[in-house]
């Protein structure tokens, strides 16, 4: 399963979890699977993320795949000038 | 994409030919957006709040109407409503509501004959206010007292118990800092200060909009992002993307603050009001000083551990933004990412707040948010260095992060080049030139992520055997040459048979804006994926005519070939062949790509800086200034060369003079040039340079983007030479000549 690092603040919303397990293909599963794990991360989803696999910053991309045994970490949604 | 992959030897990539807009903008030909004109046009005017935040009471029109050539008038009232999230920001910040927020917030428009005509209605337009308390400080917006001017703003992540003008919070680290603060042999905290900047581009906003009463439009518009133009506006106005054509203009710089709309909706809309006709909006300077962009101000504490022999232990951060009167504007999710990225630090906590004010809703500016980083962590770090008696760039070169380390917003990085930037600016001679009485030397490293994002590219074969490519991020810094050359390259034709023409929102799928230093990376790679596919349909043109397999044939030099002695005896067939002969052997050749562009790579910069400082006046002079940079693969080296000298210049000006003056009424006290003081060319040195190149393996030319990365380390830099030649330091910006006086002279009364 892909591990997905929560930032600090977002932690209060998973049950005090730094990392998340969840079964995904694609950054787009693995948003909607831990949404349905963790209703109280739906707003952070909906208010746009950026999400680094395995080291790759993906800012919005949610065909972009995941693998079992990928590195995921969610950032705030990034802007450029 | 594989290592592997990323081409090398090349003929056109890394050659520095003319470029294709220069003659047009050196003979005035370039059409910016205050250029268009249609006939009929109507010209707008704009009435803007004088206060920081007011109750609009009443807004009369009717002594502007009763003018001759006055066509209409347009108010909140005229807008849709129903709007939610961000769109409704962007409503409100096209037209006041029931409260005006800032100095120079928008509050009525007006369309007449004639420029004049429309400023003299504008005046005409009667508006009542009850004036509010507000706050345009960062840090007085959350001192007990401050009024809550947004009540509800709060986001999902902010806890329980903060300031009512809070809108976000977050943190995130990794380690234990209170260990590593326990392992060092010296630990500093500080508070660092930076006001807010604008992007200062040269070209103020302007636009012309048409929209009929059948909900039909078009704009003609300066803007980094046409797509995104048309987005916004519809949304205001409540009307089919679909129905809205916008047309990009050259454009006069941008810098992140052409990347949403501030005035455009009010051409469609007055348009509409006024039957149709076009409408022009020019926003003059002060009104683009009072009423978009700038960046963000900052209050940030920083604390970081270090030993002796310059190992950093941990590090530790708490910012607060303010981006104007709109939640979701400051870069805070930004800045802290950036705060320690060019360090391999064990510990690390950051936390940080966006805090609302009266201030006009903030814009991305060029690495939103690493500046203001860099100045706090990378001036600390210079305080920590000069109190060891360490060499600030063996500092960076023993911490710095490398290949494989981890990142200090979690990620491992892949193939990174700040150590070759540190190795490179420690052998310049800039380095090592002996210094004089009262001057100082500054270093400083700074990131910025880079960007991919949504991307449609269209290439098209001419019957001559030249190639157009149609793009949509406008040129801000020299794309069409860097993709003509990746292209030329790919096709193996001249640079000279590429032409690169930005299009309108009918002709591609949707692009994100020219923003995120992604134009070059992301176009780019976009065109050379069509250009493949057009290879592909050449060398199956070719396969019909010779009676062999596609697969038998290959492209090289501008020519399909037969691959090798086994798929026949055959001349090649060149470009321009096989495009003479299209039409009568399959029809047009094009090639198409549409991605959201993924495998950009971080740039990483370090900057050294050389002083001056009058000690009798404060005045810094800077005497000279290294840039070094990662840009991957320079496609179009003096392209890139420029972009460094452009960022080092911009935020010398933030470093040295720039900043938005408010007084005690809230309004801005220097709307114009002659007060906002941005570096002109007497006040700088020729920039040096040098291009490091660690290819990135997420672009078939191993590019990065480089936009962005330079504005970052100039702030600590600047300070940290002045530091260096006063023995004072100035933790908060800009370091103009009173304040570096005032900080001589305490240091000698100290």
């Amino acid at each position: 399963m892909a591990r997905v690092h929560l930032w600090a603040s977002l932690r209060r919303f998973a049950d005090g979890q730094e990392v998340v397990e969840v079964e995904a293909a694609t950054v787009g599963q693995m948003l909607d699977a831990l949404e349905r794990a963790h209703p109280g991360l739906a707003p952070a989803i909906k208010a746009g993320l950026s999400v680094a696999v395995d080291g790759e910053v993906i800012a919005n991309n949610r065909a972009a795949p995941v693998k079992p045994d990928s590195e995921v970490y969610l950032l705030q949604r990034l802007k450029g000038g | 994409m594989a290592r592997d992959d990323v081409k090398t030897g090349y003929k056109y990539v890394g050659t520095r030919p003319n470029r294709p807009d220069g003659l047009d903008k050196v003979t005035g030909r370039a059409r910016y957006g205050a250029d268009f004109s249609l006939p009929g046009m109507l010209h707008a005017a704009v009435v803007r709040s004088p206060h920081a935040h007011a109750r609009i009471v009443r807004i009369d029109a009717s002594k502007a109407l009763a003018l001759e050539g006055v066509k209409a008038v347009v108010t909140r009232a005229d807008l849709p409503t129903g709007l939610t999230g961000e769109d409704l920001n962007l409503q409100d910040n096209t037209l006041a509501g029931d409260r005006a927020l800032y100095d120079g917030h928008a509050v009525a428009a007006v369309a007449a004959t004639t420029p004049l005509l429309a400023q003299d209605a504008a005046r005409l337009i009667e508006v009542e206010y009850e004036v509010l308390p507000h706050v345009t400080d960062v840090d007085a917006a959350i001192a007990p007292d401050a009024p809550v001017i947004r009540p509800g703003v709060a986001d999902y992540s902010v806890p329980e118990g903060m300031h009512g003008n809070v809108a976000r919070y977050m943190e995130f680290g990794h380690g234990d800092v209170e260990a590593g603060f326990a392992a060092a042999d010296v630990v500093r905290e500080h508070t660092y200060r930076t006001e807010a900047t604008h992007q200062g581009y040269i070209e103020p906003h302007a636009a012309v909009g048409q929209l009929g009463e059948d909900g039909r439009g078009e704009m003609w518009v300066c803007t980094q992002g046409h797509w995104y133009i048309r987005r916004m506006c519809s949304a205001v106005l409540g009307i089919e993307a679909a129905n809205l054509r916008v047309t990009p203009s050259e454009i006069g710089g941008g810098f992140g603050g052409k990347t949403t709309i501030f005035m455009e909706p009010l051409t469609l809309a007055l348009s509409k009001k006024a039957g149709g006709r076009p409408v022009k909006l020019v926003m003059s300077r002060s009104e683009v000083l009072r009423a978009t962009g700038p960046t963000a101000s900052a209050s940030m504490d920083v604390k970081i551990g270090m030993k002796k022999d310059g190992t950093i232990t941990a590090g530790q951060v708490y910012f607060r933004m303010q981006g104007g009167a709109f939640p979701g504007m400051s870069p805070i999710g930004e800045a802290l990412p950036c705060a320690f990225a060019c360090y391999d630090i064990p510990a690390l906590k950051h936390e940080g707040i966006e805090i609302i004010t009266n201030r006009p809703k903030a814009a991305a500016y060029r690495a939103p948010g690493s500046p203001m980083a860099a100045f706090a962590v990378e001036s600390m770090i210079d305080e920590l260095c000069r109190e060891l008696g360490l060499d600030p760039i063996e500092v960076r070169l023993k911490n710095g992060a490398r290949n494989g380390s981890k990142s200090s917003y979690g990620p491992v990085y892949d193939v990174i080049g700040l150590q070759e930037t540190l190795e490179a600016a420690k052998a310049h001679p800039n380095y090592s030139i002996p210094l004089g009485p009262n001057q100082g030397r500054g270093v400083a490293s700074g990131f910025w992520f880079n960007h991919g994002g949504e991307t449609s590219v269209s290439l098209a074969i001419g019957e001559d055997g030249t190639a157009t490519v149609s793009i949509g991020t406008p040129d801000i810094g020299g794309s069409r040459a860097s993709i003509g050359l990746m292209v030329a390259e790919t096709l193996g034709i001249p640079y000279e048979d590429v032409r690169v023409n930005v299009v309108e929102t009918g002709a591609l799928g949707v692009n994100e804006p020219t923003h995120g230093s992604r134009a070059t990376f992301a176009s780019g790679k976009a065109a050379v994926i069509a250009a493949e596919a057009a290879i592909r349909e050449m060398c199956k043109r070719a396969a019909a005519e010779w009676g062999i397999d596609a697969e038998a044939v290959e492209w090289r030099d501008g020519a399909a070939h037969p691959a090798g002695p086994n798929a026949g005896k055959f001349p090649p067939m060149s470009i321009g062949e096989i495009g003479a002969k299209m039409g009568s052997t399959g029809g047009p050749i094009s090639g198409h790509h549409e991605v959201t562009a993924g495998g950009y790579g971080a740039s990483f910069g370090t900057h050294v800086v050389d002083v001056e400082v009058d000690p009798e006046t404060g005045r810094t002079t800077v005497l000279r200034y290294l840039v070094v940079q990662d840009a991957g693969t320079a496609i179009h080296p003096a392209y890139v060369e420029g972009q460094y000298q452009g960022g080092a210049a911009q935020g010398i000006g933030w470093a040295l003079n720039e900043e938005y003056v408010y007084g005690p009424d809230g309004r801005l006290q220097n709307p114009v040039f002659l007060d906002y003081r941005i570096p002109v060319a007497s006040d700088l040195p020729m920039i040096d340079t040098v291009i490091v190149e660690v290819p990135n393996p997420g672009h078939p030319y191993g590019v990065r983007g480089v936009g962005e990365t330079g504005i970052t380390p100039p702030l600590p830099a600047i300070a940290s030479a002045i530091a260096g030649a006063t023995g004072a330091r100035i933790r908060s910006l800009p370091c103009s000549p009173p304040k570096v006086l005032a900080a001589i002279k305490a240091l000698k009364k100290g």
